[in-house]
């Protein structure tokens, strides 16, 4: 199994990536006539972006390529900033550790898979950036990683460390374990009703609290003027340090919800214990709390309308994202899917027609809104001087259903570029076709 | 009441109304189209919909522009409705006196889309299987049929409807033979009221070719390999179709002659005969070439209509394809190539291949919760090669061929049924906006789930 997902990687990577192409500008490279979306600073008609050493030097038109720099002519296309996918999984050798309801210690940063191809599919979406993150299996799952999907290079350049630290929280219908069969002789797993995983996640903030006050009081003790000669410090828990962060502030909350009640007594936990919730995940009726969800200043990443695949997901509605946005929550549309993660352009584009947003607002829905989500807005988000060179090159309006992306550079580097897949494509197939070919992959 | 209860119930009434129509059934069970006067309708009973006599309503849509998907667009005309039919398209039409007048100026006037394989009426909510009724347990199940079960309330019909979705085929899957779809207008009171077709098509599912999906957690594309057992499944057909033959020869010689032995009710047999005699095509599921061409040849033999369904590697058998004059149905295309080395487009590019070489094309949701997205998988296939007019056409002319409702359904033609769209800008557009439908002439209420919850809890107001 293992040899044949290398083997198929290693011909993925041949047939996707010609050798050497994906490094070979060095950070460096300019872009220039196309239609510039900045997201954050207008429209361009005719512009060029330059990125030199991995970071934009230049937005604007008429720039000049330095010497040696690769010019890549976007005449007729759009340019946009990297998309960035709030809440997905892909690009790990593991999602859950279900073993356990409470699991704040099982930090998917540790199991990142650099060789999987949802990489590569991603790239073909235009997507730059992921936050990748622990499942939905427990109340309180593992901490997340914000990766770039740079293809071909190993799992630590992977890390984009600049990213806010994040802990996954879960609650509903996953956690309750309500869709699963239980295996002969198996107990059902507590917590197995919304009342549990409310009051699981309180008992393990209250252990929390307790296990910082037994190390103050330690600390304190440790250094008064004559200590006990039978100080002993406080056993080291790494499920309740992870959560101290969360107390102290140092990491926020990432927490997968569908219903009103459940995210409303999460908010008041949040209250409660004094942690920070960055964004409700899923989330299809955060419609019916906008207005609480706006002034606990809470963001939501949601699907623009995958909906009704279960009962929580049942009053989901396709206008939910706009009309969130249009109350002044922070919303970004994520794949959670290795699938959909190609596509997130299409599903923003849809909040056009279910929420009235504008082609800018929509694209800020996969761009800008899930960097600040994801704490990175200082470096990408958006096609800005100073900020990270991650690109798309769209044929059409990234906001049109007919559209495609053709090209995705990450740091000045391209990592994916259609035009040379599709030429060696044809001269495959051509040299198949010729008397004598060798054949090739059609 | 709880979300919950709401739903309970929602799914009692699905079932005690199942319960009905199958009992219906029985009794019209071979009743062929449902002919409702005109072209399906105009003054028959079965046209009276709450509005009462909203068939009889003269109607005229002026100063729109006409996409008529056959013939020439026109650029500012008018379309008159009436006793359910266009009764009168082009630019110099006049307006009857005491028509209703839509003005349609700066709108576009589509025939209504067709999903050519959709869960609508049968998956309402995927992971309550209390609500999926879809998927028959067993193998062989060419006696179980889509109409009979089809939940016509379904909160999706109104949502796919709303974006300009007028007709689906409803669709069972799974097991070799997985029964016989309906092809529905989606509008209507009854299921049998909403049926075109009550038996659309067979269904025969050939082996899958693992991979593709790409759901939670996916992204292991490459571990599909291409399962090539279909030939073997092929081959049980064959023997089953040869049964079904004998059986009927020897149920029919009984019938003559009463001296004869009457050969036990044979249920498979039975409702296999209708697709060996023509009265309806296989839809096969068939996704890898070697397959595809085993199919090819299998239809041949058998002398079957088909449609084929799915077609994933069809981009590498377009050609034969094209010489049987097989239509394919594309799957959704929300989907991962299943075969990786097809290259990271294949489930994009294929339909635009295929038609280049002359297959006739058309898409399908292949969902309930999604149907309304049927014109972006359209536009999808049209940013990979396919051209923009073919997939208009995939959507509208060429699944009201493949299903043989041409001549009511899929063009603004007069004569055929008032299927009429009215939208603001392209309807393949994702941010294009369906401001009026019409189905067999009556205007469809647009409001859905989505908008009664939204209006609903836009009353809330702030309570902080």
């Amino acid at each position: 199994m293992k040899k044949t997902v290398a083997l198929v990687a290693l011909v993925a990577l041949a047939a996707i990536l010609p050798p050497a192409a994906a490094f070979a500008d060095g950070g460096s490279i300019l872009v220039k006539n196309g239609t510039v979306l900045t997201v954050t600073k207008g429209v361009i008609p005719r512009g060029d972006v330059l990125v030199v050493g991995g970071v934009i030097k230049a937005v604007g038109e008429n720039v000049a390529a330095p010497p040696g720099v690769r010019v890549v002519d976007a005449a007729g296309r759009y340019v946009l900033p990297g998309i960035i996918d709030s809440h997905t999984h892909i690009a790990l050798a593991g999602t859950n550790e279900g073993a356990d309801a409470i699991t704040p210690e099982a930090d998917v940063g540790s199991v990142i898979n650099a060789d999987d191809t949802a990489i590569l599919t991603a790239l073909s979406g235009g997507v730059t950036m992921v936050h990748t993150m622990h499942g939905s299996a427990n109340p309180i799952g593992g901490a997340n990683v914000v990766i770039k999907t740079k293809w071909g290079r190993p799992s630590e350049e992977l890390v984009v460390t600049e990213a806010l630290p994040t802990l996954k929280f879960a609650l509903g219908e996953n956690v309750k374990q309500s869709n699963r069969a239980l295996q002969p002789g198996q107990a059902q797993r507590y917590p197995a009703t919304r009342m549990g995983a409310n009051a699981i996640i309180r008992r393990e903030f209250e252990r929390a609290r307790n296990y910082m006050a037994q190390w103050d009081r330690y600390r304190k003790a440790a250094a008064a003027k004559n200590p006990a000669a039978n100080l002993v410090p406080p056993r080291k828990d790494l499920r309740l340090e992870v959560l101290a962060e969360m107390l102290r502030g140092e990491r926020v909350a990432r927490c997968h919800s569908y219903q009103a009640t459940e995210s409303l007594e999460f908010m008041e936990l949040a209250k409660e214990f004094g942690f920070k919730i960055q964004c409700f995940e899923h989330m299809w009726e955060g419609y019916k709390i906008a207005d609480e969800l706006r002034a606990a200043g809470i963001g939501i990443s949601v699907f623009a309308d995958f909906w009704a695949y279960k009962m929580e997901a049942a009053e989901g509605i396709a206008e939910m994202a706009g009309y969130c946005h249009n109350k002044g929550i922070l919303v970004s549309i994520n794949s959670d899917s290795g699938e959909r993660i190609r596509r997130l352009f299409n599903d923003a584009a849809k909040t056009m027609k279910y929420g009235g947003l504008s082609e800018d607002e929509a694209l800020r829905l996969v761009t800008i809104n899930p960097a600040i989500q994801l704490g990175v807005d200082r470096i990408v988000g958006s096609l800005e001087v100073g900020k990270q060179g991650d690109i798309a090159v769209f044929s059409e309006h990234p906001m049109s259903a007919y559209t495609r992306c053709d090209m995705t550079i990450i740091e000045g580097d391209v990592y994916f570029d259609r035009d040379a897949l599709v030429k060696e494509r044809e001269e495959s197939a051509a040299k198949a076709a010729a008397p004598g070919g060798e054949g090739g992959v059609s | 009441m709880t979300a919950r209860g709401r739903v309970i119930i929602a799914a009692l009434l699905a079932a005690a109304v199942a319960s009905a129509a199958a009992s219906a059934a029985d009794a019209a069970a071979e009743a062929g189209p449902a002919r409702r006067g005109g072209a399906d309708g105009a003054a028959g009973a079965g046209g009276v919909r709450g509005a009462g006599g909203a068939d009889a309503k003269v109607a005229a849509i002026t100063n729109v522009r006409i996409v008529p998907v056959v013939g020439a667009e026109v650029a500012s005309g008018t379309i008159v409705i009436e006793g359910g039919l266009i009764a009168g398209i082009g630019a110099g039409v006049a307006v009857p006196a005491g028509a209703e007048v839509v003005d349609g100026t700066g709108l576009r006037a589509y025939p209504g889309m067709i999903d050519s394989y959709s869960q609508l009426g049968l998956v309402e909510i995927s992971g309550v299987a209390a609500t999926v009724d879809n998927r028959e347990t067993g193998r062989i199940n060419p006696q179980v049929r889509a109409l009979e079960a089809v939940r016509y309330d379904s909160m999706h019909i109104p949502i796919a409807r709303s974006n300009g979705v007028t007709a689906a085929v409803v669709a069972p899957s799974g097991g070799v033979i997985s029964g016989v779809s309906c092809l529905l207008r989606l509008d209507g009171w009854t299921n049998r009221e909403m049926a075109v077709k009550p038996m659309a098509a067979m269904h025969i599912e050939l082996p899958g070719l693992g991979g593709g999906r790409g759901g939670f957690a996916a992204g292991r594309m490459g571990a599909g390999t291409a399962r090539v057992d279909g030939p073997g499944i092929l081959a049980e057909l064959k023997a089953l179709f040869a049964a079904a033959r004998a059986y009927e020869k020897r149920r029919d010689a009984a019938a003559k002659d009463a001296r004869l032995p009457l050969p036990e009710f044979d249920e498979t047999s039975e409702a296999l005969l209708p697709l060996l005699k023509g009265e309806m095509p296989a839809m096969i599921s068939v996704h890898g070439e070697r397959d595809i061409r085993a199919a090819i040849a299998f239809v041949r033999d058998e002398g079957l209509g088909a449609v084929f369904y799915g077609v994933e590697q069809g981009f590498k058998a377009a050609g034969e394809l094209a010489a049987a004059g097989i239509p394919v149905v594309l799957g959704s295309l929300y989907d991962l190539p299943p075969v990786w080395e097809d290259g990271y487009d294949a489930v994009f590019r294929n339909a635009g291949v295929m038609a280049k070489a002359g297959v006739k094309v058309a898409f399908s949701s292949s969902s309930s919760s999604l149907a309304k997205d049927l014109p972006y998988h359209a536009a999808k296939a049209a940013a990979f090669g396919l051209d923009r007019a073919e997939a208009l056409r995939a959507v509208t002319i060429n699944p009201a061929e493949i299903f043989g409702v041409a001549d009511r359904m899929g063009s603004l033609e007069k004569g055929k049924a008032a299927n009429i769209v009215l939208a603001d800008n392209d309807i393949l557009e994702l941010r294009t906006k369906i401001v009026r439908v019409w189905i067999d002439g009556r205007e469809c209420d647009l409001s859905n789930r989505y908008t009664e919850l939204l209006e609903k809890f836009k009353k809330k107001g702030s309570n902080l």
